[in-house]
């Protein structure tokens, strides 16, 4: 029973990450509706500033703010350069460019970091926390990490539902054409979007760096699952993303608890393919009906 | 006379290749061999995605399957190399068909994300088992010369003879395919499924017969990689390779053959080119050994961004040759798409 | 035309055949007149040049730490070349990313052999990656000395007669390590924690041979794409294991020391395998937690008291000829390293390497090295003597217990040998060690 409380509550840490790149994956794919593959590059990249902020000034939250802000700047910034002139075009070409980026942006981690594992700070503690004489398999820092992850997707859903910008977000992902004679400025909204995926990125990348050391390839696996929760919950259910996330992070952690860490990642390909051949669109997706 | 016709050429490219590989170096022979495997491979996934329009990132995994197949059939029951191929090319399509079926129903980036982890979690099943699979370590496959060809025979040339042979036949294969009522149905069903729906044409079934082309191409092309590089282990067949094939299959043009023997050359001979490069102008082992990578991904999103068509469809319009309608790249059917208002508009409330 | 092109098959082959045995001629060394001019008497082997090659993972999951070896083998060979070389020769040492993906190894290895021409193979790295190409450097007779690698596998005169190790194989690290524990910690509960590979899968292997099996509580092992061990060390907690015994790579013993945190699993003694405890690497993984780990201490206090083993001089020992040596060509030729393990090691090789030319001659062949090394070579830098002959390819035998105190490592008692039998005794090795030649070089 021990055991299993321990699984549990060390499986809610990751599966909030896996849910915050999910819900930054979902963000993406409502507004322009390509996946974007680059995502936990991305989020390495901006923990690689945070983690160079953090050696100038000594100061982890000085890193996590910067973090953060290069988070929404590289969002715009890849949006306005290299997926504008694909956002129309088949959904091959988005694919292709957005692994472009992944690439690039692991090459190019590389060439200024190198390769060597860095030791990233934690927010707060990481010695375990105790119910009684019970230790309970968990940080405060992992509290924390649920805790920001729920106030980002907090956040959105407030941003999204009662705020102008919101609105318009959500307008020009449901019907752009018709927004955009509405007076919506489509273009501006989506790099809006994608700055906010790239914000939520960027906070898993700080929130799991801890655990995973950083390094250019650090969120391949993390993105991975991540993109797979996004999957399972359903790519247009930011619901679906959260959800995802914690189901999957704390699943994997009894498989890998009870059964052995080999089995995870076929575990979770097993989970993939069951949810979506009985819920193609995802657990939480709306079903897309075929025009006639 | 389709099939005269591509005979004909093979024929004729085999002779250019025979000739090329007792001309040039040894090492030159064993690059020619590790550009074959790649033809396959690139060649089945084009055919997948440029025909029948479904994006796979996972045909690394069927590599996977054809090679172990390969490792083990020749450990346990001693095949001849001219069994082992199309025996490995028979079980990634048994592999492909149960894909292909599980996925059936899934669109888009659902079915890229399936496939994705698909080539993710593969390899841990040689892990899971290592005595049957060899675990980390893997398998060694051995593969020498016919007696016939003398002792002396350089097997760097075998290996060039053996893969090339395979790859143009696999090209004629696929070619036949592309031109044939099969052909044309995948073209139907990736230009508008509805309307071939309509039409009588079964798409689920041609969707998974896609697959499985592609599939047993893939698992041939993980035989021939076996048999060049004497050996399989988990660590061959990582997402790395799943993204090379696609990216090879991208740059070459999409749809087109031609286009999977210049992606392949691409993929295999430009990152060490660009690395030699870089340390020749003193840049140190990880750095250089760090910018082809960087390299690679600008490469990427110039070709789809300036290129869309890749480097046949480059050339195609070089030669003022409008392409076939056999071989329209995926990436040119703007035309074909609805405007993306309805496509918003048949989803529930946000 | 066809007939034409078969007919020139059969003459191709013979102009080959003719210049082979020119070439055979050429390079024979008993039949040319002895003089001290050198020659170029294998491919590799100019009159002025030794070209040897190696594959090493610069990019991709193992490059961070191992990327470090190659270069700094390379700068110790700058330091020899700038000290009138071999024989009057200076090493060029190519070595070429594979990313640790197998089929690249054999890629870039077919390259250095047939395009480049290298005379040998040298300190090859990785498990999965060198048993890619070892068999094919056999086949074409290319000498491969020294693979980077804790397999047994090295050690196969009879199908493998060109391949050499280097380092104690992990059976033999398992044997020691495991022979420490039964000796100090008698009675104890004992957990593994160890990587699911042959690593970690053969260094059990040579626990088991000495730690009786009642005392073995668990056995955890990780992957290393897997970050989350988590539930692996709750299980070790669970058993009670007081004694943990570690065959994992530093991402996975800092880990290890982050989960134990976690779950408050603070008392256990932590042994591990020299793989994974280069004491600076270990502290740089934990610097970033050290201030959460306790109340003020360095980055080093996390790594206090984890019990290794190691084959060459502690980096912290600055006494040592050997650290001195290293040192100084390191400030020289590649100052922006850190100055750790991987770097000690690449440079150790190294030096053993130039031992092994000095000894094959003044104009080697192939042959002649794989000779010079079945002779017998002198430890150079390592603790224990190295086990090369004809009938043995494995490296060096044996290593000394210590542990990791302040950030760096401290010997704690006699070096101890053994073989990769399951029967073998660890004994004692009563021997001198060698010092450094005050030139630097062999």
């Amino acid at each position: 029973m021990r055991e299993f409380i321990q699984f549990t509550l060390g499986g809610i840490s990751f599966g909030m990450v896996y849910a915050a790149i999910g819900l930054s994956l979902v963000l993406i794919w409502r507004g322009t509706r390509i996946l974007n593959y680059a995502q936990g590059t991305m989020a390495m990249l901006t923990t690689y500033v945070a983690f160079t902020v953090i050696g100038h000034t000594g100061s982890y939250w000085a890193g996590f703010t910067t973090a953060l802000a290069a988070g929404l700047v590289l969002g715009a910034l890849i949006e306005r350069t290299v997926i504008r002139p694909v956002e129309n075009k088949p959904p091959l070409n988005a694919v292709v460019v957005t692994i472009g980026v992944l690439v690039f942006l692991e090459g190019v981690a590389g060439i200024i970091y190198g390769g060597q594992y860095r030791s990233f700070p934690a927010a707060f503690s990481i010695t375990g926390l105790h119910a009684g004489s019970l230790a309970l398999g968990i940080s405060l820092n992992d509290c924390f990490v649920a805790g920001a992850v729920l106030v980002a997707a907090l956040g959105l859903a407030v941003l999204f539902r009662y705020t102008p910008a919101g609105l318009r977000l959500r307008a020009a992902a449901f019907n752009a054409y018709a927004s955009r004679l509405l007076g919506v400025r489509v273009g501006r909204v989506l790099t809006l979007g994608w700055a906010l995926a790239g914000l939520i990125g960027a906070l898993a990348g700080v929130l799991v760096s801890p655990a995973t050391f950083l390094y250019p390839a650090s969120m391949d696996s993390i993105f991975v699952l991540g993109f797979t929760a996004a999957v399972i919950g359903g790519l247009d259910s930011p619901v679906g993303a959260v959800a995802g996330g914690l189901i999957l992070g704390v699943a994997l952690n009894y498989v890998g608890g009870y059964l052995g860490p080999n089995l995870e990642p076929i575990f979770g390909l097993a989970a993939l393919i069951l949810v979506l051949m009985v819920r193609p669109s995802g657990l939480f997706g709306t079903l897309v009906a075929r025009q006639v | 006379m389709t099939m005269a016709r591509h005979a004909g050429a093979a024929l004729a490219a085999a002779v250019v290749i025979w000739a090329l590989s007792v001309s040039l170096s040894a090492f030159r022979d064993y690059q020619m061999a590790d550009v074959a495997v790649y033809v396959v491979a690139i060649a089945g996934l084009t055919v997948l995605i440029g025909q029948s329009g479904q994006i796979s990132l996972g045909n690394g995994a069927f590599m996977a399957i054809g090679a172990y197949a390969t490792a083990l059939l020749q450990l346990h029951l001693n095949w001849p190399l001219w069994a082992l191929f199309p025996a490995s090319a028979v079980i990634a399509s048994v592999a492909g068909v149960a894909v292909g079926v599980a996925a059936a129903r899934l669109r888009g980036p659902y079915l890229a994300g399936a496939t994705l982890l698909l080539a993710v979690a593969l390899p841990y099943f040689a892990t899971q088992f290592p005595g049957v699979f060899g675990g980390d370590q893997g398998l060694s496959v051995t593969v020498t010369a016919p007696a016939a060809l003398g002792a002396t025979f350089p097997p760097t040339r075998w290996l060039a003879w053996v893969n090339a042979a395979t790859a143009l036949i696999v090209l004629v294969l696929l070619a036949n395919l592309a031109r044939s009522r099969i052909g044309r149905s995948w073209r139907a069903v990736r230009d508008d499924e509805t309307a071939a729906a309509l039409a009588g044409l079964n798409v689920a079934r041609l969707r998974i017969l896609a697959f499985v082309v592609s599939a047993a191409c893939a698992g041939l092309a993980g035989a021939m990689l076996a048999v060049y590089s004497s050996q399989v282990s988990p660590g061959a067949f990582t997402v790395t390779l799943s993204i090379a094939l696609l990216t090879g299959a991208v740059i070459g043009g999409l749809g087109s053959l031609a286009g999977a023997l210049w992606g392949s050359l691409v993929v295999v001979l430009v990152p060490t080119y660009v690395t030699d490069v870089a340390t020749s102008h003193g840049l140190s082992g990880a750095v250089a050994a760090n910018i082809p990578v960087a390299a690679y991904g600008v490469v990427l999103i110039a070709v789809m961004l300036i290129f869309p068509e890749g480097i046949q469809g480059g050339l195609r319009r070089f030669w003022g040759i409008t392409p076939p309608a056999a071989t329209t790249p995926l990436t040119r059917l703007t035309l074909r798409r609805r405007p993306p208002a309805s496509e918003h508009q048949e989803e529930g409330t946000t | 035309m066809n007939r034409r092109h078969r007919l020139r098959l059969p003459a191709l082959v013979a102009a080959v055949a003719a210049a082979a045995l020119a070439a055979a001629s050429c390079s024979s060394s008993s039949s040319a007149p002895s003089s001290s001019a050198a020659t170029a008497s294998a491919p590799g082997i100019t009159t002025t040049q030794i070209l040897i090659g190696s594959h090493q993972p610069l990019t991709g999951p193992a490059a961070p730490g191992y990327s470090e070896i190659a270069p700094a083998s390379n700068a110790y060979f700058q330091y020899v070349n700038a000290h009138g070389g071999i024989n009057g020769r200076k090493i060029k040492y190519t070595y070429l990313d594979d990313a640790y993906d197998p089929s690249k190894t054999t890629s870039v290895v077919h390259q250095l052999v047939l395009q480049d021409s290298v005379y040998a193979i040298f300190n090859g790295l990785g498990t999965p990656t060198h048993l890619a190409v070892a068999s094919y450097l056999n086949s074409s007779k290319v000498p491969d000395v020294f693979v980077a690698s804790g397999c047994g596998c090295w050690n196969n005169p009879s199908a493998l007669p060109y391949t050499f190790g280097y380092q104690p194989d992990y059976i033999r690290e398992g044997k020691i390590l495991g022979s420490y524990i039964k000796q100090h910690f008698a009675g104890k509960k004992i957990g593994y924690f160890f990587q699911n590979d042959e690593f970690g899968q053969d260094g059990v292997k040579g626990l088991s041979y000495e730690i009786p099996h009642s005392q073995v509580v668990s056995q955890q092992s990780y992957v290393p794409t897997n970050v989350n061990i988590g539930p692996q060390v709750a299980a070790l907690k669970a058993a009670g294991a007081q004694v943990v015994v570690l065959f994992a790579i530093p991402a996975f013993v800092a880990l290890f020391k982050l989960a134990s945190l976690k779950l408050s699993y603070n008392n256990p003694t932590l042994v591990a395998s020299n793989v994974g405890t280069d004491p600076s690497t270990l502290a740089g993984l934990l610097v970033a937690f050290a201030k959460q780990g306790g109340a003020t201490v360095s980055g080093n206090a996390l790594t206090q008291g984890i019990i290794t083993d190691y084959y060459l001089p502690s980096v912290g020992n600055t006494g040592n000829s050997w650290i001195a040596l290293f040192k100084k060509v390191h400030d020289t030729y590649i100052p922006k390293l850190p100055f750790d393990g991987n770097v000690l090691y690449g440079m150790a090789v190294a030096y053993t390497f130039v031992q092994a030319m000095v000894k094959a001659g003044k104009n080697p062949t192939r042959a002649d090295l794989v000779n010079a090394i079945n002779g017998g070579l002198p430890q150079g830098p390592v603790v224990a003597p190295f086990a090369f002959s004809s009938a043995n390819h494995s490296g060096v035998t044996g290593m000394y217990m210590g542990s990791i105190e302040n950030g760096a490592l401290v010997q704690k008692g006699p070096v101890l040998v053994t073989d990769d039998t399951p029967t073998g005794a660890v004994t004692t090795y009563t021997g001198t060690e060698q010092t450094a030649p005050a030139s630097g070089m062999p």
